[in-house]
């Protein structure tokens, strides 16, 4: 469970968060979307506890993110945006490193390797340097360390960036296939994607939520019945840029 | 101490993992033992000591320190790697102490593999290896309170050249603080407790009573101080900046 109460983050005069609520529950795959800058990924970071709000709160599984950080970020898997890494390090020593941080003993550790590298497809990269891999890889080696722990919470920041189109479905059924027991909130970066693999969609814009439905109700709000047309008369409207003003 | 343990772990390996630690070694050992044998006149002075060889060491670390601590916080800020560290289950400190003494352990190595210089000593004459311990504890501890710094100064920007000059100069001005020179600027209009102060915080007059052979608890006292309130330092600022 992801409860947000009232969360706002400003960095000056500048709102990138603008007083949002909302919580999630098991089952759930949210879909975060919204124009570039809307504040998506600043939520996420708070959410992750990277980022520390400027006012209300978060609580993930039955842990509030500021007061108790490390139980929060123990039960959640976490891509940042643009999957970073160490990239002087092979993926096995990479995987291997989160596995020890995240705690996981030398069994488990073993048959959650074998588990996510099988599910990432990694086998035939596994002793290669990180940064001597393609995008697509890198990407999902990302993705591989976020699932290592079996997380109850997965946040997921473009996990489909840079994947072909086979990675991509693939990707997405992974993401399916994990939904059913946990919490996956992700910010997808074309809103195909929304309608691939989410249950409910959230749109902000300057920081407000704008609208929070099932991506099917969402594009019955259109005429067209298409996503992208809710998609840019929800974010272009005068409400959404005078939540900013 | 377990987060603490795998951080280090990873830190010190990848400084194997690519030519720095190659470059910085074989560096730092050419440029110890020339300094020791061309200006500190190593053979030609008689004695069978370290001391020319360990005098050397504050400016020698004034350069080459930097260029270890530069990269811990500025290429984890650059590279974006630092909120995949710090949205995992450690703590700010576990961070900053698993990175800091990997960072030591590596500045460690690379003194220890010094040796021959000592080998070189004892072949040659009788030397007092208990003074030559003691120095290369004071030079140890000296890396340490360098490191501290440029740890701290590296979570400062994402730009590691930055954090190389800053630290280069913040450094130098712990090693002056010693000098005549400088504690002259001060003569006359200062209280003597201020002037026997900031004498007091040069590296070099407590690395210099170090490596006579004496290990003074003071001395040791004071490179913990340098080097818990720099880390200090550098947690609040990684807090501060961690997501510019």
């Amino acid at each position: 469970m992801i409860e947000i109460r009232n969360l706002s983050k400003r960095y000056g005069a500048l709102t990138a968060v603008n007083d949002i609520s909302f919580s999630v529950g098991a089952g759930q795959v949210l879909g975060f979307l919204g124009p570039n800058g809307a504040g998506k990924s600043t939520t996420m970071k708070m959410i992750t506890g990277f980022l520390t709000p400027t006012a209300g709160s978060i609580s993930v599984c039955g842990h509030d993110v500021e007061t108790s950080p490390l139980a929060a970020k123990a039960c959640m898997g976490y891509l940042p945006e643009g999957a970073p890494s160490y990239g002087e390090m092979t993926v096995r020593g990479f995987l291997e490193f989160i596995a020890e941080i995240r705690g996981l003993d030398a069994d488990k550790r073993k048959s959650r390797l074998d588990d996510v590298i099988n599910r990432l497809q990694l086998g035939s990269v596994l002793e290669q340097m990180i940064e001597t891999l393609s995008k697509g890889f890198k990407r999902r080696v990302g993705l591989a360390q976020a699932l290592i722990h079996d997380p109850q919470v997965l946040i997921l920041d473009e996990p489909t960036d840079g994947l072909d189109p086979n990675q991509k479905h693939q990707v997405r059924e992974l993401i399916s296939t994990l939904a059913q027991d946990k919490i996956i909130v992700i910010s997808p970066h074309i809103l195909e994607e929304v309608d691939a693999v989410c249950n409910r969609a959230i749109i902000i814009a300057n920081g407000k939520l704008l609208a929070d439905d099932t991506p099917k109700a969402l594009a019955k709000r259109a005429p067209s019945g298409r996503l992208d047309d809710v998609f840019r008369q929800i974010t272009t409207t005068p409400a959404a840029q005078v939540a900013h003003a | 101490m377990h987060n603490i343990k795998a951080i280090f772990r990873r830190e010190f390996s990848s400084y194997f993992a690519t030519p720095l630690a190659l470059v910085f070694i074989v560096f730092f050992l050419i440029l110890a033992a020339a300094f020791a044998f061309q200006f500190g006149n190593f053979y030609d002075r008689g004695q069978s000591d370290l001391a020319p060889f360990f005098s050397y060491h504050p400016w020698l670390y004034l350069f080459l320190i930097p260029a270890i601590s530069m990269r811990l916080w500025a290429e984890e800020r650059k590279s974006g790697s630092i909120e995949l560290l710090m949205t995992l289950p450690v703590t700010t400190w576990q961070a900053v102490i698993g990175k800091y003494l990997a960072a030591w352990a590596f500045a460690g190595v690379a003194l220890a593999l010094t040796f021959p210089m000592w080998i070189t000593v004892n072949y040659l004459g009788d030397p007092d290896n208990g003074a030559i311990f003691a120095g290369y504890i004071g030079s140890f501890l000296m890396a340490g309170g360098f490191l501290a710094i440029g740890a701290c100064l590296s979570a400062a920007t994402r730009n590691q050249v930055i954090a190389f000059i800053f630290t280069v100069v913040i450094c130098f001005a712990f090693l002056l603080s010693g000098f005549p020179m400088v504690l002259s600027l001060f003569d006359g209009w200062a209280p003597q407790a201020v002037i026997d102060a900031i004498a007091s915080l040069s590296f070099l007059t407590h690395f210099q009573s170090i490596s006579k052979g004496v290990i003074d608890l003071r001395d040791l006292l004071y490179f913990a101080t340098v080097i818990a309130v720099w880390l200090a330092a550098n947690s609040i600022v990684l807090d501060m900046k961690k997501a510019d």
